[in-house]
């Protein structure tokens, strides 16, 4: 039994900095996500607001900013109701398994190529990710495929009539865009011959091909454009995002699977369904657009393309400090020109870099992350803008689109793209 | 004891005790959930075997689509609990000396070949993926194709069947 194990051994009982290492980076992660996700909502809302001329939030701390803050305390402190007649156990874990699923696929997303440049006690190298599997492709679509489970539990347990119609329209629609979610990401991943992500962002990488070194010919979302658009669409279905949010929708079905969750049971989902944004946002980085690949060539001319994070950054902390200083109450005409010095300050530094030694290392050390943040942070605001954009699809419009074209289209791309790898093997 | 032991204890006791309680429990989702603590924790014991590939198939395929399927079914006929009734004389008759018979059997093989009855082909500390395809590629490319075949079969036999209610 034993000698089955062996390989393993050594892998499970290393150094206990390992341990202490990877615990330090999940808790971080976590925090950050999570912060991440309740600054998405205020976002959201922001932009759907401007979007159609309202201000959005803005009443509690300047813009709205201590919005999430205060949302986050009325989950907590609302009455937790639990409707008679529930399921007690199911009821209770299926926000737990949404939550913990959707946070546990940010395990296996790389975040950058390099390990931080000094190493943790023990000598272990501080790696971007948390874990790096070979088959992290298919560990996300593993958890993608249990995900299901969180909402329509919930809409079985809840012992109603309009969670149980949202939970069956949704496991159904989610079984039924997983089919095109999976096929479309094929052609990527014979392209790559590999399921690890960090080895498909690898083969994205054209500088050496002789495209004229422009990376973004050799992202898949040049290739594959095909695949990217099935699997974008599959994906906000998948996520239950506008258009496709019929599980949720409030005309017909109250609030769908979550409606008889309350407090922070229903935050539990909130949190699982912008998490699930995040992640699919990164996964399309990644499997499209190169990940954290710049898209510009790796030429000595295009060097001052690096300074890009600062470009962004600079103007927009003075920004920041400009229109607080006029804000109209006294709390943002100080808050404001504090957050904006400090975003003015971390671009000034990058650009120092340009004198700089220490600061140049870290301009060039942020850059991979960099384009991964700004990409991930694209795609979390298409979301949104469809979501301000779109009507939602009428349900039997919604199986016709899943069935009868993303499933055949990501198909044939996966015929084709097959027959052209094959070929261009042969050769 | 070293770590992967204790780990495989841990999902072995998992998946017995997702076993049992798949058997014991009166709610079909019930019933449905228990199997899919059963699934997991098989997928955890390849993984711990050095199978990835088959542990992330195994969710995939089992711990998803098709307890999805399942689950969807049972709340989509709005099953309610199952009443208990008095074991069938096939069972009472039949099932007991045929379980003796197993565990006799299992623990015949087991105390003769050691604890480890045989181990598994891995080629190299984890097999990789592309082995994995290229043996079912090569080495057992008919066996497989035939059972794409089969399950193609199962799928046309699946749509006639729904057809035919329909018309």
């Amino acid at each position: 039994m034993t000698a089955l194990f062996s390989h393993l051994d050594s892998a499970l009982s290393g150094a206990p900095g390992y341990w202490v290492l990877t615990l330090i980076k999940i808790a971080l992660l976590l925090f950050i996500v999570l912060t991440v996700n309740a600054y998405l909502t205020w976002f959201e809302r922001k932009v759907v607001a401007f979007m159609q001329t309202r201000m959005g939030p803005h009443r509690v701390g300047p813009h709205g900013l201590l919005q999430p803050a205060a949302d986050g305390l009325k989950f907590l402190f609302k009455e937790d109701v639990m409707p008679g007649g529930v399921d007690k156990f199911v009821y209770l874990l299926a926000p737990f398994l949404a939550l913990t699923l959707s946070l546990a696929s940010l395990a296996v997303i790389p975040f950058g190529p390099n390990p931080l440049p000094f190493h943790f006690f023990g000598g272990h190298q501080i790696n971007l990710w948390i874990t790096n599997p070979d088959i992290g492709l298919l560990i996300l679509f593993a958890i993608t495929a249990l995900g299901v489970y969180g909402v329509a539990l919930a809409g079985w347990a809840s012992n109603s009539k309009y969670p149980l119609l949202g939970g069956l329209r949704s496991s159904a629609q989610m079984v039924s865009y997983e089919l095109a979610l999976t096929m479309s990401v094929v052609g990527v991943v014979l392209m790559a011959n590999s399921f690890s992500l960090t080895d498909i962002i690898n083969q994205q990488d054209s500088s050496k091909l002789g495209f004229f070194g422009w990376n973004i010919i050799g992202w898949h979302s040049f290739t594959q454009i095909v695949g990217f658009f099935c699997f974008f669409t599959a994906a906000i279905a998948e996520t239950n995002r506008v258009p496709f949010d019929l599980p949720e929708a409030e005309s017909e079905l109250v609030a769908g699977f979550h409606t008889e969750y309350s407090s922070f049971k229903f935050a539990m989902f909130f949190i699982a369904e912008y998490t699930s944004m995040i992640t699919v946002s990164a996964l399309c980085t990644i499997l499209f657009f190169g990940g954290w690949q710049s898209p510009f060539p790796d030429w000595p001319s295009l060097h001052f393309t690096h300074y890009l994070p600062s470009a962004i950054l600079l103007p927009f902390g003075l920004w920041v400090i400009y229109d607080g200083l006029k804000y109209e109450t006294i709390w943002g005409r100080l808050v404001l020109p504090v957050i904006g010095g400090v975003i003015a300050l971390i671009g000034a530094l990058l650009l120092a870099g340009r004198w700089i030694t220490p600061l140049y290392q870290a301009n060039e050390f942020i850059q991979a992350p960099f384009w991964l943040l700004l990409k991930i942070f694209f795609f979390l605001f298409f979301y949104v803008w469809a979501r301000g954009t779109l009507p939602r699809f009428r349900y039997d419009q919604l199986m016709n689109i899943g069935w009868k074209l993303l499933l055949p289209v990501s198909i044939v791309n996966v015929i084709i793209t097959a027959a052209v790898v094959l070929l261009r093997y042969k050769a | 004891m070293s770590a992967p032991l204790v780990i495989f204890f841990v999902l072995a006791a998992l998946a017995v005790i997702g076993a049992v309680s798949l058997i014991l429990q009166r709610h079909p989702i019930h019933s449905a959930l228990s199997l899919i603590v059963v699934m997991v924790a098989l997928a955890g014991l390849y993984l711990l075997m050095g199978a990835e590939f088959v542990a992330a198939v195994q969710i995939i395929v089992y711990g998803g689509a098709i307890m999805v399927l399942f689950v969807f079914v049972i709340m989509l006929l709005n099953a309610g609990e199952e009443e208990r009734t008095d074991f069938s004389k096939l069972a009472k008759f039949g099932g007991l000396p045929l379980a003796l018979g197993l565990t006799g059997l299992l623990a015949a093989t087991m105390t003769r070949h050691g604890a480890s009855v045989r181990n598994p082909d891995t080629a190299g500390s984890l097999a990789p993926t592309g082995q994995i395809s290229t043996l079912l590629f090569t080495t057992f490319v008919y066996p497989f194709e035939l059972t794409s075949f089969l399950i193609l079969v199962a799928i046309i036999g699946a749509l006639v069947l729904a057809q035919r209610e329909k018309g």
